[in-house]
Protein backbone atom coordinates (compact mmCIF):
# COMPACT_ATOMS: atom_id res chain seq x y z
CA UNK A 1 0.00 0.00 0.00
CA UNK A 2 1.13 3.56 -0.74
CA UNK A 3 1.86 5.84 2.18
CA UNK A 4 2.68 9.55 1.95
CA UNK A 5 4.26 11.32 4.94
CA UNK A 6 3.69 15.07 4.59
CA UNK A 7 6.16 16.21 7.26
CA UNK A 8 9.15 14.68 5.48
CA UNK A 9 7.57 14.75 2.00
CA UNK A 10 8.22 11.00 1.65
CA UNK A 11 6.38 8.30 -0.28
CA UNK A 12 6.67 4.74 1.00
CA UNK A 13 5.36 1.31 0.10
CA UNK A 14 4.25 -0.49 3.24
CA UNK A 15 2.73 -3.88 4.02
CA UNK A 16 -1.06 -3.81 4.38
CA UNK A 17 -3.44 -5.67 6.74
CA UNK A 18 -2.47 -3.53 9.68
CA UNK A 19 -4.36 -0.78 11.49
CA UNK A 20 -3.54 2.95 11.17
CA UNK A 21 -2.25 2.82 14.74
CA UNK A 22 0.12 -0.05 13.91
CA UNK A 23 1.30 1.76 10.78
CA UNK A 24 2.14 4.89 12.80
CA UNK A 25 3.97 2.74 15.35
CA UNK A 26 6.05 1.15 12.57
CA UNK A 27 6.90 4.62 11.26
CA UNK A 28 7.66 5.88 14.79
CA UNK A 29 5.06 8.66 14.52
CA UNK A 30 3.19 9.87 17.61
CA UNK A 31 -0.55 9.33 17.08
CA UNK A 32 -1.46 12.67 18.69
CA UNK A 33 0.58 14.69 16.18
CA UNK A 34 -1.01 13.62 12.89
CA UNK A 35 -4.30 13.19 11.11
CA UNK A 36 -4.52 10.32 8.66
CA UNK A 37 -6.54 10.09 5.47
CA UNK A 38 -7.25 6.88 3.58
CA UNK A 39 -8.33 7.37 -0.04
CA UNK A 40 -8.78 11.10 0.73
CA UNK A 41 -11.11 10.57 3.72
CA UNK A 42 -10.01 11.17 7.30
CA UNK A 43 -10.06 8.08 9.43
CA UNK A 44 -9.54 6.76 12.96
CA UNK A 45 -6.63 4.79 14.38
CA UNK A 46 -8.43 1.42 14.40
CA UNK A 47 -9.09 1.43 10.63
CA UNK A 48 -7.71 -1.66 8.96
CA UNK A 49 -5.60 -0.84 5.91
CA UNK A 50 -5.87 -2.76 2.66
CA UNK A 51 -3.39 -3.23 -0.16
CA UNK A 52 -5.00 -0.75 -2.56
CA UNK A 53 -5.42 1.98 0.06
CA UNK A 54 -3.81 5.35 -0.49
CA UNK A 55 -2.69 6.64 2.91
CA UNK A 56 -1.69 10.22 3.73
CA UNK A 57 -0.19 11.19 7.08
CA UNK A 58 -0.57 14.92 7.77
CA UNK A 59 1.30 16.63 10.59
CA UNK A 60 -0.90 18.93 12.72
CA UNK A 61 1.91 20.96 14.28
CA UNK A 62 2.29 24.41 12.79
CA UNK A 63 4.82 26.08 15.08
CA UNK A 64 5.00 29.32 17.07
CA UNK B 1 -16.75 1.11 15.54
CA UNK B 2 -19.03 3.70 13.83
CA UNK B 3 -19.96 7.30 14.74
CA UNK B 4 -21.56 7.47 18.18
CA UNK B 5 -24.54 9.47 16.93
CA UNK B 6 -25.39 8.35 13.40
CA UNK B 7 -23.53 5.05 12.98
CA UNK B 8 -21.68 6.17 9.82
CA UNK B 9 -17.92 6.13 9.09
CA UNK B 10 -15.97 8.02 11.80
CA UNK B 11 -13.26 10.63 11.03
CA UNK B 12 -11.97 11.14 14.58
CA UNK B 13 -11.82 9.54 18.00
CA UNK B 14 -12.02 12.18 20.75
CA UNK B 15 -9.17 11.92 23.23
CA UNK B 16 -11.01 12.31 26.50
CA UNK B 17 -13.86 9.84 26.20
CA UNK B 18 -13.01 7.51 23.27
CA UNK B 19 -16.11 8.71 21.40
CA UNK B 20 -15.93 8.41 17.61
CA UNK B 21 -17.63 10.96 15.36
CA UNK B 22 -18.33 11.21 11.63
CA UNK B 23 -17.64 14.36 9.58
CA UNK B 24 -20.93 16.20 10.17
CA UNK B 25 -21.24 15.17 13.85
CA UNK B 26 -17.64 16.27 14.50
CA UNK B 27 -18.13 19.67 12.81
CA UNK B 28 -21.26 20.21 14.93
CA UNK B 29 -19.44 19.09 18.10
CA UNK B 30 -16.47 21.38 17.39
CA UNK B 31 -18.50 24.53 16.64
CA UNK B 32 -20.80 23.94 19.62
CA UNK B 33 -17.82 23.57 21.96
CA UNK B 34 -16.14 26.76 20.66
CA UNK B 35 -19.39 28.75 21.11
CA UNK B 36 -19.76 27.25 24.59
CA UNK B 37 -16.18 28.38 25.40
CA UNK B 38 -17.05 31.92 24.21
CA UNK B 39 -20.15 31.99 26.45
CA UNK B 40 -18.55 30.29 29.48
CA UNK B 41 -15.59 32.65 29.67
CA UNK B 42 -17.53 35.71 28.38
CA UNK B 43 -15.10 36.23 25.52
CA UNK B 44 -17.51 38.42 23.53
CA UNK B 45 -19.84 41.25 24.56
CA UNK B 46 -23.27 41.89 23.06
CA UNK B 47 -21.68 44.54 20.88
CA UNK B 48 -18.09 43.87 19.98
CA UNK B 49 -15.32 44.97 17.68
CA UNK B 50 -12.74 42.21 17.34
CA UNK B 51 -9.51 41.85 15.40
CA UNK B 52 -8.42 38.30 14.63
CA UNK B 53 -4.68 37.68 14.60
CA UNK B 54 -4.49 35.77 11.33
CA UNK B 55 -1.44 33.83 10.26
CA UNK B 56 -3.17 31.85 7.53
CA UNK B 57 -2.50 28.62 9.44
CA UNK B 58 -5.16 26.15 10.56
CA UNK B 59 -5.77 27.64 14.02
CA UNK B 60 -6.28 31.29 13.11
CA UNK B 61 -8.30 30.43 9.99
CA UNK B 62 -10.55 28.28 12.17
CA UNK B 63 -11.08 31.13 14.67
CA UNK B 64 -11.82 33.61 11.89
CA UNK B 65 -14.18 31.17 10.15
CA UNK B 66 -16.22 30.49 13.31
CA UNK B 67 -16.31 34.16 14.43
CA UNK B 68 -17.36 35.18 10.92
CA UNK B 69 -20.12 32.58 11.02
CA UNK B 70 -21.20 34.02 14.36
CA UNK B 71 -21.04 37.58 12.97
CA UNK B 72 -23.39 36.61 10.15
CA UNK B 73 -26.08 35.79 12.71
CA UNK B 74 -25.04 38.35 15.30
CA UNK B 75 -25.03 41.71 13.49
CA UNK B 76 -23.28 43.63 16.26
CA UNK B 77 -19.98 41.76 15.97
CA UNK B 78 -17.48 43.63 13.80
CA UNK B 79 -14.45 41.68 12.55
CA UNK B 80 -11.09 42.67 11.08
CA UNK B 81 -8.18 40.34 10.35
CA UNK B 82 -4.61 41.39 11.19
CA UNK B 83 -1.71 39.52 9.64
CA UNK B 84 1.91 39.96 10.71
CA UNK B 85 4.43 39.07 8.03
CA UNK B 86 7.53 38.25 10.08
CA UNK B 87 9.61 37.55 7.01
CA UNK B 88 10.19 33.77 7.19
CA UNK B 89 11.10 32.68 3.70
CA UNK B 90 9.58 29.41 2.54
CA UNK B 91 6.86 29.47 5.22
CA UNK B 92 5.00 32.73 5.63
CA UNK B 93 4.38 33.41 1.93
CA UNK B 94 2.24 30.24 1.69
CA UNK B 95 0.09 31.10 4.69
CA UNK B 96 -0.30 34.74 3.54
CA UNK B 97 -1.70 33.44 0.26
CA UNK B 98 -4.28 31.29 2.12
CA UNK B 99 -5.17 34.22 4.41
CA UNK B 100 -5.69 36.67 1.53
CA UNK B 101 -7.82 34.17 -0.39
CA UNK B 102 -9.94 33.42 2.69
CA UNK B 103 -10.54 37.10 3.58
CA UNK B 104 -11.41 37.99 -0.02
CA UNK B 105 -13.91 35.13 -0.33
CA UNK B 106 -15.51 35.97 3.01
CA UNK B 107 -15.38 39.78 2.60
CA UNK B 108 -13.39 40.32 5.79
CA UNK B 109 -11.08 43.38 5.91
CA UNK B 110 -7.44 42.27 6.13
CA UNK B 111 -4.58 44.46 7.37
CA UNK B 112 -1.03 43.24 6.78
CA UNK B 113 2.00 44.61 8.70
CA UNK B 114 5.55 43.39 8.25
CA UNK B 115 8.61 43.15 10.51
CA UNK B 116 10.62 44.57 7.61
CA UNK B 117 8.58 47.77 7.49
CA UNK B 118 8.04 48.14 11.24
CA UNK B 119 11.45 46.99 12.54
CA UNK B 120 13.63 47.53 9.45
CA UNK B 121 14.50 43.83 8.95
CA UNK B 122 12.63 40.55 8.33
CA UNK B 123 12.93 37.79 10.97
CA UNK B 124 15.37 35.82 8.77
CA UNK B 125 17.80 38.79 9.09
CA UNK B 126 16.97 39.69 12.71
CA UNK B 127 18.01 36.26 13.98
CA UNK B 128 21.47 36.85 12.51
CA UNK B 129 21.73 40.28 14.13
CA UNK B 130 20.32 39.47 17.57
CA UNK B 131 21.80 36.77 19.77
CA UNK B 132 18.49 35.34 20.96
CA UNK B 133 16.34 32.32 20.07
CA UNK B 134 14.33 32.91 16.90
CA UNK B 135 11.03 32.12 18.66
CA UNK B 136 11.84 34.69 21.39
CA UNK B 137 12.51 37.46 18.84
CA UNK B 138 9.48 36.52 16.75
CA UNK B 139 7.13 36.17 19.75
CA UNK B 140 8.09 39.47 21.40
CA UNK B 141 7.96 41.54 18.20
CA UNK B 142 4.77 39.93 16.90
CA UNK B 143 3.00 40.46 20.25
CA UNK B 144 3.87 44.15 20.47
CA UNK B 145 2.96 44.79 16.84
CA UNK B 146 -0.42 43.05 17.20
CA UNK B 147 -1.18 45.13 20.29
CA UNK B 148 -0.12 48.44 18.71
CA UNK B 149 -1.99 47.84 15.47
CA UNK B 150 -5.13 46.60 17.25
CA UNK B 151 -5.09 49.79 19.33
CA UNK B 152 -4.65 51.91 16.21
CA UNK B 153 -7.61 50.13 14.60
CA UNK B 154 -9.64 50.89 17.77
CA UNK B 155 -10.77 47.29 18.25
CA UNK B 156 -11.90 46.14 21.70
CA UNK B 157 -10.39 42.66 21.59
CA UNK B 158 -7.82 40.61 19.76
CA UNK B 159 -8.79 36.98 19.07
CA UNK B 160 -5.96 34.50 18.62
CA UNK B 161 -5.81 30.89 17.41
CA UNK B 162 -4.21 29.53 20.59
CA UNK B 163 -5.58 26.05 21.29
CA UNK B 164 -5.52 23.70 24.29
CA UNK B 165 -2.11 22.30 23.31
CA UNK B 166 -0.54 25.79 23.07
CA UNK B 167 -1.91 26.74 26.48
CA UNK B 168 -0.82 23.48 28.16
CA UNK B 169 2.69 24.05 26.74
CA UNK B 170 2.77 27.65 28.05
CA UNK B 171 1.67 26.56 31.53
CA UNK B 172 4.44 23.94 31.72
CA UNK B 173 7.06 26.29 30.24
CA UNK B 174 6.25 28.89 32.90
CA UNK B 175 6.54 26.21 35.61
CA UNK B 176 9.93 25.08 34.24
CA UNK B 177 11.15 28.69 34.23
CA UNK B 178 9.46 29.59 37.55
CA UNK B 179 7.59 32.41 35.86
CA UNK B 180 4.25 32.56 37.66
CA UNK B 181 3.53 36.21 36.78
CA UNK B 182 3.50 35.11 33.14
CA UNK B 183 1.11 32.26 33.95
CA UNK B 184 -1.22 34.76 35.64
CA UNK B 185 -1.57 36.50 32.28
CA UNK B 186 -2.69 33.26 30.55
CA UNK B 187 -6.22 31.89 30.33
CA UNK B 188 -9.05 32.18 27.77
CA UNK B 189 -9.05 35.95 28.31
CA UNK B 190 -5.55 37.29 28.89
CA UNK B 191 -4.24 40.00 31.18
CA UNK B 192 -4.24 40.52 34.94
CA UNK B 193 -5.96 43.91 35.08
CA UNK B 194 -7.58 46.18 32.45
CA UNK B 195 -5.27 48.75 30.85
CA UNK B 196 -6.15 51.24 28.10
CA UNK B 197 -2.92 50.53 26.22
CA UNK B 198 -3.31 46.78 26.34
CA UNK B 199 -5.88 45.17 24.03
CA UNK B 200 -7.51 42.14 25.71
CA UNK B 201 -6.76 38.87 23.96
CA UNK B 202 -9.36 36.15 23.68
CA UNK B 203 -8.79 32.49 22.80
CA UNK B 204 -11.95 30.86 21.40
CA UNK B 205 -10.07 27.56 20.78
CA UNK B 206 -8.97 27.36 24.43
CA UNK B 207 -10.61 23.96 24.99
CA UNK B 208 -9.95 22.48 21.54
CA UNK B 209 -6.89 20.28 20.98
CA UNK B 210 -4.47 20.83 18.13
CA UNK B 211 -5.59 17.52 16.61
CA UNK B 212 -9.27 18.50 16.77
CA UNK B 213 -8.52 21.93 15.26
CA UNK B 214 -6.49 20.40 12.41
CA UNK B 215 -9.30 17.90 11.76
CA UNK B 216 -11.89 20.72 11.67
CA UNK B 217 -9.75 22.91 9.36
CA UNK B 218 -9.20 19.94 7.05
CA UNK B 219 -12.89 18.96 6.94
CA UNK B 220 -13.94 22.56 6.31
CA UNK B 221 -11.28 22.91 3.60
CA UNK B 222 -9.84 25.97 5.37
CA UNK B 223 -6.34 24.81 4.61
CA UNK B 224 -5.02 21.75 2.88
CA UNK B 225 -1.39 22.07 3.94
CA UNK B 226 -0.25 22.13 7.53
CA UNK B 227 3.02 23.96 7.06
CA UNK B 228 5.53 23.90 9.86
CA UNK B 229 7.64 26.98 10.63
CA UNK B 230 11.32 26.29 9.83
CA UNK B 231 12.38 27.64 13.25
CA UNK B 232 9.98 25.39 15.19
CA UNK B 233 12.62 22.95 16.47
CA UNK B 234 14.72 25.78 17.84
CA UNK B 235 12.55 26.40 20.88
CA UNK B 236 11.86 25.29 24.45
CA UNK B 237 8.22 25.11 23.34
CA UNK B 238 9.11 22.42 20.82
CA UNK B 239 10.67 20.24 23.50
CA UNK B 240 7.73 20.77 25.85
CA UNK B 241 5.35 19.98 22.97
CA UNK B 242 7.12 16.70 22.28
CA UNK B 243 7.16 15.80 25.96
CA UNK B 244 3.43 16.53 26.29
CA UNK B 245 2.53 14.64 23.11
CA UNK B 246 4.41 11.58 24.37
CA UNK B 247 2.51 11.81 27.66
CA UNK B 248 -0.79 12.32 25.86
CA UNK B 249 -0.22 9.21 23.76
CA UNK B 250 0.54 7.09 26.82
CA UNK B 251 -1.97 8.75 29.16
CA UNK B 252 -4.81 10.20 27.06
CA UNK B 253 -6.38 13.31 28.59
CA UNK B 254 -3.13 14.67 30.09
CA UNK B 255 -3.29 18.04 28.29
CA UNK B 256 -6.93 18.56 29.19
CA UNK B 257 -6.16 17.74 32.84
CA UNK B 258 -3.39 20.39 32.85
CA UNK B 259 -5.82 23.01 31.49
CA UNK B 260 -8.65 22.12 33.89
CA UNK B 261 -6.28 22.17 36.92
CA UNK B 262 -4.88 25.51 35.76
CA UNK B 263 -8.37 27.01 35.37
CA UNK B 264 -9.04 26.15 39.02
CA UNK B 265 -6.08 28.21 40.27
CA UNK B 266 -6.11 30.96 37.61
CA UNK B 267 -8.52 33.34 39.44
CA UNK B 268 -6.25 33.19 42.51
CA UNK B 269 -3.14 33.85 40.41
CA UNK B 270 -4.75 36.84 38.68
CA UNK B 271 -5.95 38.27 42.00
CA UNK B 272 -2.52 37.84 43.58
CA UNK B 273 -0.54 39.45 40.74
CA UNK B 274 -3.08 42.27 40.30
CA UNK B 275 -2.34 43.23 43.92
CA UNK B 276 1.44 43.10 43.82
CA UNK B 277 2.46 43.96 40.28
CA UNK B 278 1.07 47.09 38.71
CA UNK B 279 1.64 47.69 35.00
CA UNK B 280 4.63 49.88 34.18
CA UNK B 281 5.34 51.81 30.99
CA UNK B 282 8.56 51.49 29.00
CA UNK B 283 10.81 54.57 29.35
CA UNK B 284 11.64 54.43 25.63
CA UNK B 285 8.42 53.60 23.81
CA UNK B 286 5.80 54.06 26.58
CA UNK B 287 4.23 50.68 25.83
CA UNK B 288 2.87 48.71 28.81
CA UNK B 289 5.43 46.29 30.27
CA UNK B 290 6.61 44.70 33.50
CA UNK B 291 10.00 46.43 33.85
CA UNK B 292 11.53 49.86 33.14
CA UNK B 293 12.48 49.03 29.53
CA UNK B 294 10.23 46.69 27.56
CA UNK B 295 11.51 43.49 25.93
CA UNK B 296 10.94 44.90 22.44
CA UNK B 297 13.22 47.89 23.09
CA UNK B 298 15.81 45.62 24.72
CA UNK B 299 15.79 43.38 21.64
CA UNK B 300 15.87 46.23 19.12
CA UNK B 301 18.73 47.87 21.04
CA UNK B 302 20.90 44.87 20.12
CA UNK B 303 20.68 45.56 16.38
CA UNK B 304 21.48 49.26 16.48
Amino acid sequence: MKVYIQKTNQNKNMKSNITVKELLKQLNINTTTVIVSVNNELTTLDRNLKDKDNVKILSVISGG
Amino acid sequence: MPCKNCKTKPVIQLTNNNVKLCKSCFIRYFEKKVLKTIRKFQLLDKEDNVAVALSGGKDSLTVLYILNKLASTKRNLKLTAILIDEGIKGYREHTIKDAKKFCKENKIPLKIYSFKKEFKYPLDTLIKKINEKSCTICGVLRRVLLNKKSRALKVKKLATGHNLDDEAQSILMNQFKRNMPLSARLGPKTGVMPNEKFIIRIKPLYLMTELETATYAHLRNLTTKFNECKYVSDSLRDNVREFLNNFEERYPGTKNAIIQSFLEILPLLKEHYAKIGGIKYCKNCEEPCSSEICRTCKLLEKIR
